[in-house]
């Protein structure tokens, strides 16, 4: 480097050959804020995004306007990690989830940075990462358990052994409470994957970044690319394609949008979907979790086999 | 005789197969001329003013004229429900509840032979089977919930259940007793009160239950129950009274179900078509897998919407089980429904024999095969021949829609993994079947299946403890067993 530059820089070399350093103002590096499609994170097909921003107007970040394609695509995904996530054992499930909840602690700082950065306290956004971790940890636990509670033998009087269990109801799609953007995210889909369900999630538009960040914390928790897939956008135009779609099982809204509840109902009758609506749910209390959300997307079925001269032993066996 | 290489022996069909009739007498049964609506406790006429003829399928002959309920009958019966539910039935102990039911359950029993020869006479199914177990399993379910209405904190942990107050029930006509049990006696157990529409051309054994449930004492309008076509039920269905809509019937009016009740509150179970894959494996015990196919397809004439009407056989027997098959069929009685050697009665009228004609119509056209009994057939009345199809594409019609008559279609498959993707290829999901000797396959094949209902080593069987839906287009909710319970209780 040539003596002139070194002088009208601010470094300069001291007698004993160490840089000496005047404080430079560091460049930050931006986050691209991007969707999570299959285990990828892409940017969405049509190109297209918003500008999220606190209430104040402050531009936090260029996000990801998700299309009809997006949707498409997020669906087929879930659709082909399906048979491998309802396959895996329950006990792995478990572990995924807890898993999950050990990187969401350990990224704690980051979602309460952008908690507060969309206007929460620090003690409430502290507060909703707490209880989010806890709520994986929740329902880690009901992964191998609440096949026992929701399944039955049947007494039936003829002479067949014949059992009734839970099975997954397949691919569901979601539309996140849009006011909770990290608890609510975490509320709906742990539930449904606990379940062996794969989904498709549309996070909040307000509040985005947590549901990106989330997406990373999957990631990196072993749970397969395309169980949970995450949107973000407008629901009023993504919705509508995905109650539409013949190859998804099941919707949850949780919004109390009268005429968007009717429209999920309506075009989910196209292939018969369960559509549950999660209202009237408080995600911040007790009652915001519980097994009864994983039976909400499960199947039972009834398994028959004839059981050989039943009663045969008579007294003697 | 190349045949014989089979090595197992042809059945002879001459003339020693014949048997003498053996006809049920219709003494037993008391019809009236004309029935009224069953609306808060006593029969009352239609503010329709109108009646419609229900008929025998079986000779055509009028048996009685019924009330066609209109939106002012319908509100009336909505009315009466919801007035018992708020000053009756909802303040009752779980205990005086269930007596009541015990009570309809033991009056059926005691009128099993009355109600068999009707639902016979009305429906045209063969009098074993409503003898044996249309009427004996309806009864049954009764008796299963009444034992629940006083224990249902029992039933779901940590949650009380709540009824939801009025239900709007519709029931088809493939098994008009059974279907009114399956609905009522859930709904009363949890606390409901309740309107329900039987299918128009079956009416006349849920209008003796509503004798019975007169006679039981049943607090007036606790269950109402009112006649008529499609424009009753989706006045039923649209009634702003109405807090919950149970329905069995088609896929295509569940989603005009769906589709009506999209912007309120009103819950709903769903228990529509189906398109059952019955699966043979090389392994399995043949005889018993024909016997089977046979009862998986025409039990009550394939009116079942859980019939195993898909057939898949692994190839290295096919020839063996098709030719069983088409021996069987021979052997199948097909004639009067009130006869007890009757195996196949009569079609339950006249426009559900012509769908089945349609479709046999089809699957030629689409290059099928067709193979039927040669048995004759009575000269009046609506019958059909047992009939196969072979040679038959996955993507065929017949293969893919609900036929709701005696036809099978029959494909083959190598692999395991083949024919769980052709069984589960379809929109439905309401039963399947298995056939193997291999245990560990039966679970293989049985976890696979996407259907509510899976029959290893046995089909078509029924039983008030074990819970009954589908999955996918065959609808949501159960019916029977604990679970049955669900679809009528909010859960606090």
């Amino acid at each position: 480097m040539a003596k002139s530059a070194i002088k009208k820089s601010n470094i300069h070399i001291s007698e004993n050959g160490l840089e000496n350093h005047q404080p430079e103002k560091r460049l930050e590096v931006l986050k691209t804020y991007k969707i999570y499609i299959g285990g990828q994170f892409p940017r969405t097909e049509s190109g297209r995004y918003y500008i999220a921003t606190n209430s104040k107007g402050n531009k936090l970040a260029n996000v990801c306007l998700s299309s009809r394609k997006d949707v498409r695509d997020a669906v087929e995904s879930a659709r082909n990690a399906f048979g491998g996530w309802s396959a895996r054992a329950a006990f792995n499930r478990g572990q995924i989830l807890y898993r999950m909840a050990e990187m969401l602690e350990g990224r704690k700082a980051q979602f309460i940075d952008e908690l507060m950065q969309q206007d929460a306290s620090k003690a409430k956004a502290e507060h909703e990462v707490n209880l989010s971790i806890d709520r994986l940890i929740y329902y880690a636990g009901w992964c191998d358990k609440y096949q026992q509670v929701l399944s039955a033998v049947n007494p039936v009087a003829s002479s067949h052994f014949n059992f009734s269990v839970p099975e997954p109801t397949g691919v569901v799609c979601m539309i996140a409470p849009q006011q909770y953007s990290l608890l609510g995210l975490v509320s709906v889909i742990a539930p449904v994957i606990a379940g062996g369900n794969t989904s498709v999630v549309i996070g909040s538009y307000d509040k985005p970044l947590s549901c990106v960040t989330f997406a990373e914390v999957l990631n990196s928790s072993d749970l397969p690319g395309g169980v949970v897939n995450i949107l973000t956008g407008k629901s009023s135009e993504l919705a509508p394609w995905m109650a539409d779609h013949m190859d998804v099982n099941a919707l949850v809204y949780c919004e109390k949008d009268e005429a968007t509840q009717k429209m999920l109902k309506e075009k989910g009758a196209g292939n018969v979907k369960r559509v549950v609506i999660y209202d009237k749910v408080n995600w911040y209390s007790d009652s915001g979790q519980s097994p009864y959300f994983i039976n909400d997307f499960q199947e039972i079925k009834t398994t028959w086999h004839p059981i050989e001269n039943i009663g045969g032993g008579g007294g003697k066996y | 005789m190349a045949k014989a290489k089979n090595n197992t022996l042809k059945l002879k069909f001459d003339t020693s197969w014949n048997f003498a009739p053996a006809p049920e007498s219709k003494s037993i049964a008391s019809i009236k001329d004309k029935y009224d609506l069953f609306i808060n406790g006593a029969f009352v006429k239609p503010s329709s003013k109108k009646y419609f003829k229900t008929i025998n399928p079986a000779n055509e002959e009028v048996l009685s004229e019924v009330a066609d309920a209109n939106a002012s009958d319908v509100d009336k019966a909505a009315k009466a429900a919801h007035t018992a539910y708020d000053k009756v039935w909802k303040k009752m102990s779980g205990k005086e509840r269930g007596k009541y039911i015990y009570r309809i359950a033991r009056m059926l029993q005691e009128r099993a032979r009355e109600f068999a020869v009707i639902e016979t006479l009305d429906g045209g199914k063969p009098i074993r089977e409503s003898r044996d177990f249309d009427v004996p399993t309806a009864a049954n379910h009764f008796f299963y919930y009444a034992g629940w209405a006083d224990k249902l904190e029992y039933a779901f942990p940590n949650r009380q259940a709540q009824p939801l107050g009025v239900a709007g029930q519709i029931i088809p006509w493939n098994f008009p007793l059974l279907m009114a049990a399956w609905k009522i006696a859930p709904a009363l157990a949890t606390g409901n009160t309740v309107v329900l529409k039987p299918a128009e051309t079956t009416p006349l054994t849920a209008l003796k239950l509503a004798e019975i449930i007169q006679e039981a004492d049943l607090p007036p309008g606790v269950v109402n129950i009112i006649t008529g076509a499609g424009a009753t039920g989706a006045a039923l269905v649209n009634h702003p009274g109405v807090d919950k809509i149970a329905f069995t019937g088609s896929t295509d009016v569940g989603k005009f179900i769906q589709r009506a009740i999209a912007g309120t509150n009103k819950k709903a179970t769903l228990e529509l078509g189906g398109k059952a894959a019955n699966i043979i494996f090389e392994d399995a015990p043949l005889d018993q897998a024909v016997e089977g196919v046979i009862n998986g397809i025409f039990f009550n004439q394939g009116h079942v919407c859980c019939a195993g009407s898909r057939l898949y056989v692994q190839e290295s027997v096919y020839k063996t089980v098709l030719r069983k098959l088409k021996d069987r069929i021979e052997t199948l009685i097909v004639g009067d429904p009130l006869d007890k050697n009757t195996d196949i009665g009569a079609i339950n009228s006249k426009q559900q024999l012509e769908t089945i004609h349609k479709y046999i119509k089809i699957g030629q056209q689409e290059g099928a095969e067709l193979h039927q009994s040669s048995c004759a057939l009575p000269g009046k009345g609506f019958y059909c021949r047992p009939t196969l199809f072979t040679n038959v594409a996955q993507s065929s019609r017949i293969a893919q829609e609900e036929i709701f008559g005696p036809v099978l279609t029959i494909q083959t498959f190598r692999t395991e993994d083949e024919v769980i993707e052709k069984a589960n290829n379809t929109p439905y999901g309401l039963s399947a079947g298995v056939w193997t000797d291999k245990g560990s396959k039966i679970f293989n094949m049985t976890t696979k299946m996407r259907a509510g209902v899976v029959w290893a080593n046995t089909f078509n069987k029924f039983d008030p403890t074990s819970p009954f839906g589908g999955y996918k287009e065959s609808g949501y909710g159960r019916e029977g067993g604990l679970h049955g319970l669900n679809a009528y209780v909010n859960l606090v």
